[in-house]
C-alpha cells in the first residue's frame, strides 16, 4: 500500500495551489457579489493547460487521470475559491468523459481538442423537473429524422448555459420500456444553439458567478454524427462520468472545508478575548480539530476512490461513500469556521460565510445523501430497495 | 546560447520559522520549500532570452540536499532544458563562498555564456554568492538588474539597475554574471504540459568530486541564532474623537518620543 502522491501529483498540487492563490478571496467575493463568471480565473487555467488534463494527449490534452484532476480540484477549494472556482474548471474534467470513452473517432477530433484549450465552454443537460434522481423518467425527446435528431423538452439545473458553446444531453429516443427502463436513451455532445434552447436562470444559495438554469429545447437538431456512442445506450455511457463526478465534487467540498478551516484557525489563533487567543479555550479548539480529522478521512476516501477508477476497477461503492463522508466533512468545517468566527463569520468580509453557501450544494448534488444511502443499503450491503 | 541559472530552495514566504534546539539551526518541521522568488525572476528572464533568440539552452543548478529536487523540477516544468543539483553531504554546512567555488567549479564545467540569479536568497538574505563567484571567475557581474538585453551577436549584455530616481545602464561583455531585481519580468506559472515533459528532462545529481572539488571547512559558521522579541501589544485609545486625538498626541510625544 502505497499513500504517497508520485513527484509529478506533488507538482501539480504545488502549481494549481500557486495559480490557484494567486486569485485573492477579494476576487471571489466581487463575483459572488456582482453575479460575474469567473474568466480571468478559467483563462489562466485554459493557458496553463489544466483544463486538457483528462483529454488524451492524441488530442490535445495531457491523457492524466481523475486522481490528477481531483487534485487540482481540490487544490482550486483549498486555495478559497470554493464552488465559484470550482465548477467552472471541473466542467472539463468529467463532462467530457463518456465523449472519450465512447465517442467515435470523428467526434473525439471535432470536440476533444477545443474542451483541451477551454473554447468550448460546456454544459451538462440530463437533469428535468419532472424526473429527478430518477433518470429513466426523463421527458426530453429525441426523434430521428433523416441525417439528425429533432429534440424537443426541457432540463433543469442545467449550470452554465449562460456561458455554454456546447452541451452534453440526454434524451429518450425509443420509449420507456418498464423493462428496461435505461435503454433507449441517447447521449449527444452538440453545439449550444440559442435559436432553439431559451435559458432561464434560477437565483440560487450560493455560487452566483456560475448560473444554473432551466432550459427550454424547442426543435433543436443534432446531426447524427453528435451522438456519444451507440443510440440508446446514453445512460449506460454517461455512467463513466457519474463516479469522477462523486468524486471530483467531493473532494471540491474536502478543499472548501481546508479554505474555511485555514480561516477559522488562523482567527482562533489572533483574536483575543479575555486576555487570550479564543482558540486557547478547548470550546473552539477541538471542533477545529475534529473538522481538520473529518476532511483527511474524507479526503483518503476520495482519493482512493479515484485510484480504483483509474486503475479500471469498480468503484461505485468508494466514490458514493467519498462524496457522502465529504460533504459532511466539508459542511462542518465550514460551519465550525463560521462558529469560530462569532459574529465576523456572518459578516461577507471574512469570506467564510460564503464558502458556507456554497459547501451547502454538496449535500444534494451531484446525488444527495440519502440516494448515496439508499445505493450503500441496496448495492453494498443487500438490502431490499426501497422504492 | 547557454545559459546557467543558479537557484536556492527557501522556505515559504507565508512559514513561521521556528529555532531548532541547538539554538544554531532552524528547525525543518512542517516547512513548505520553495524556488527563491528573486530566483525565479532570473529563470524567467533566462527562458525569454532563449525564446527571444529562438535557441539556446537554460541550465538549472542548485546546492542543497534532497529535497532541493523538487525546486529544480519546478524550474524544469516553467521551462528549463536541464537542471544540475550539487548534492553532497560534504557541502552539508556549506557557507556561501563553499557554495561560489562549486558553483564556480560547475560554471566551468558547463561555459555558459550567461549566469543568472536571484539578487539575494529570501531565507539568509545574504546576497553574497554573486559577488563571490565574479570574483572566482573573474566575470564581469551587475547586480540587481530591472532591464536586461544580450546582443543580436551574444557577445555582450546591457543591463540597466535601478538606482535612487533612475536607472543606471551598464554594457558587459560575455560571459558576465547577472542578479534579478524584483521588477525584471514577472515569473511564469508552470503549465501542465510543462509539469508532465519535466519528468522526462535531466537532472544530474552532482558530487563535489565530480567538479574536482576537496572536501573543505566551512569559513563561516553560526555561532546562534535568535527569535524576534514578541511585539508589544497595541493600545487602542478610548474616548470620544477630539479628547482621543489629544491622548495620541500626547503619547506620541512622552511615551514613544515619535514627534
Amino acid at each position: 500500500m502505497d499513500f504517497a502522491f508520485t513527484e509529478q501529483q506533488e507538482l501539480i498540487r504545488k502549481e494549481v495551489a500557486s495559480l490557484a492563490r494567486s486569485f485573492p478571496a477579494d476576487y471571489w467575493l466581487e463575483k459572488d457579489n456582482s453575479a460575474e463568471y469567473p474568466w480571468e480565473f478559467v483563462r489562466a487555467f485554459a493557458q496553463g493547460g489544466w483544463l486538457g488534463c483528462i483529454v488524451p494527449e492524441a488530442y490535445g490534452g495531457s491523457g492524466l487521470g481523475v486522481t490528477e484532476a481531483a487534485i487540482v480540484l481540490h487544490e482550486i477549494c483549498a486555495a478559497g475559491a470554493g464552488t465559484s472556482g470550482a465548477s467552472p474548471v471541473h466542467f472539463y474534467m468529467f463532462p467530457p468523459m463518456p465523449v472519450i470513452k465512447h465517442g467515435s473517432e470523428d467526434l473525439k477530433r471535432r470536440y476533444l481538442p477545443g474542451v483541451a484549450t477551454g473554447e468550448i465552454v460546456m454544459s451538462f443537460g440530463v437533469t428535468e423537473p419532472n424526473a429527478g434522481t430518477d433518470t429513466s423518467r426523463i421527458e426530453t425527446r429525441a426523434e430521428r429524422r433523416g441525417d439528425r435528431f429533432v429534440v424537443n423538452g426541457r432540463k433543469v439545473w442545467n449550470t452554465n448555459a449562460r456561458q455554454a458553446t456546447h452541451m452534453l444531453l440526454l434524451a429518450r429516443t425509443a420509449p420507456r420500456d418498464p423493462a428496461h427502463p435505461f435503454a433507449g436513451l441517447t447521449l449527444f455532445f452538440t453545439p449550444f444553439d440559442r435559436a432553439k434552447i431559451a435559458v432561464k436562470e434560477i437565483a440560487k444559495l450560493g455560487r452566483a458567478a456560475v448560473d444554473s438554469n432551466e432550459i427550454f429545447i424547442d426543435g433543436l437538431e443534432i446531426p447524427v454524427e453528435d451522438v456519444v456512442g451507440e443510440v440508446g445506450r446514453g445512460f449506460y455511457h454517461l455512467l463513466d462520468s457519474l463516479n469522477p463526478e462523486r468524486i471530483m465534487t467531493g473532494i471540491e467540498a474536502v478543499g472548501i472545508g481546508r479554505a474555511a478551516l485555514e480561516r477559522a484557525v488562523q482567527y482562533a489563533k489572533q483574536r483575543i478575548v479575555f486576555d487570550r487567543p479564543i482558540g486557547q479555550n478547548q470550546a473552539i479548539a477541538h471542533p477545529l480539530a475534529l473538522a481538520w480529522a473529518k476532511l483527511e478521512t474524507a479526503e483518503l476516501m476520495c482519493l482512493k476512490a479515484a485510484w480504483l477508477f483509474d486503475g479500471g476497477r469498480p468503484c461505485g461503492a468508494e466514490s458514493n461513500t467519498a462524496k457522502l463522508l465529504a460533504a459532511e466533512a466539508g459542511f462542518e468545517a465550514c460551519d465550525v469556521a463560521v462558529q469560530t468566527h462569532g459574529g465576523y463569520g456572518y459578516a461577507k468580509e471574512f469570506h467564510v460565510e460564503r464558502l458556507f453557501r456554497e459547501v451547502r450544494l454538496y449535500k444534494i448534488a451531484p446525488v444527495s445523501q440519502q440516494m448515496v444511502l439508499n445505493y450503500l443499503s441496496e448495492h453494498v450491503l443487500g438490502l431490499p430497495k426501497s422504492y | 546560447m547557454k545559459i546557467l541559472v543558479a537557484i536556492k530552495q527557501v522556505p515559504d514566504t507565508a512559514t513561521q520559522m521556528k529555532l531548532g534546539a541547538d539554538g544554531k539551526t532552524i528547525d525543518p518541521t512542517g516547512i513548505t520549500w520553495i524556488v527563491s522568488p528573486y530566483d525565479e525572476f532570473a529563470v524567467e528572464e533566462a527562458l525569454r532570452i532563449k525564446e527571444k533568440r529562438g535557441q539556446g539552452e537554460v541550465v538549472a543548478v542548485s546546492l542543497g540536499p534532497d529535497r532541493v529536487k523538487e525546486a529544480l523540477r519546478s524550474c524544469l516544468a516553467m521551462g528549463c532544458d536541464r537542471a544540475i543539483h550539487l548534492n553532497d553531504p560534504a557541502w552539508g554546512a556549506a557557507d556561501t563562498l563553499m557554495t561560489a567555488r562549486a558553483l564556480a567549479a560547475v560554471v566551468k564545467q558547463e561555459a555558459p555564456q550567461l549566469v543568472l540569479c536571484g539578487r539575494q536568497a529570501i531565507d539568509d538574505d545574504m546576497g553574497a554568492l554573486p559577488a563571490q563567484l565574479g570574483e572566482l571567475l573573474g566575470w564581469p557581474s551587475a547586480y540587481w538588474i530591472m532591464e536586461e538585453a544580450v546582443d543580436a551577436d551574444g557577445k555582450t549584455v546591457r543591463v540597466a539597475r535601478q538606482v535612487e530616481g533612475g536607472l543606471e545602464v551598464f554594457d558587459l561583455p560575455l560571459p558576465a554574471i547577472v542578479t534579478a531585481q524584483k521588477g525584471l519580468n514577472e515569473p511564469r506559472y508552470p503549465t501542465l504540459k510543462g509539469i508532465m515533459g519535466a519528468k522526462k528532462k535531466e537532472l544530474k545529481d552532482v558530487k563535489a568530486a565530480d567538479v574536482g572539488l576537496a572536501a573543505e571547512a566551512p569559513q563561516l559558521s553560526i555561532t546562534a541564532l535568535e527569535a524576534l522579541p514578541p511585539r508589544p501589544p497595541g493600545r487602542i485609545i478610548q474616548g470620544d474623537l477630539p479628547t482621543a486625538v489629544k491622548e495620541l498626541v500626547r503619547s506620541l510625544r512622552e511615551d514613544a518620543k515619535a514627534i
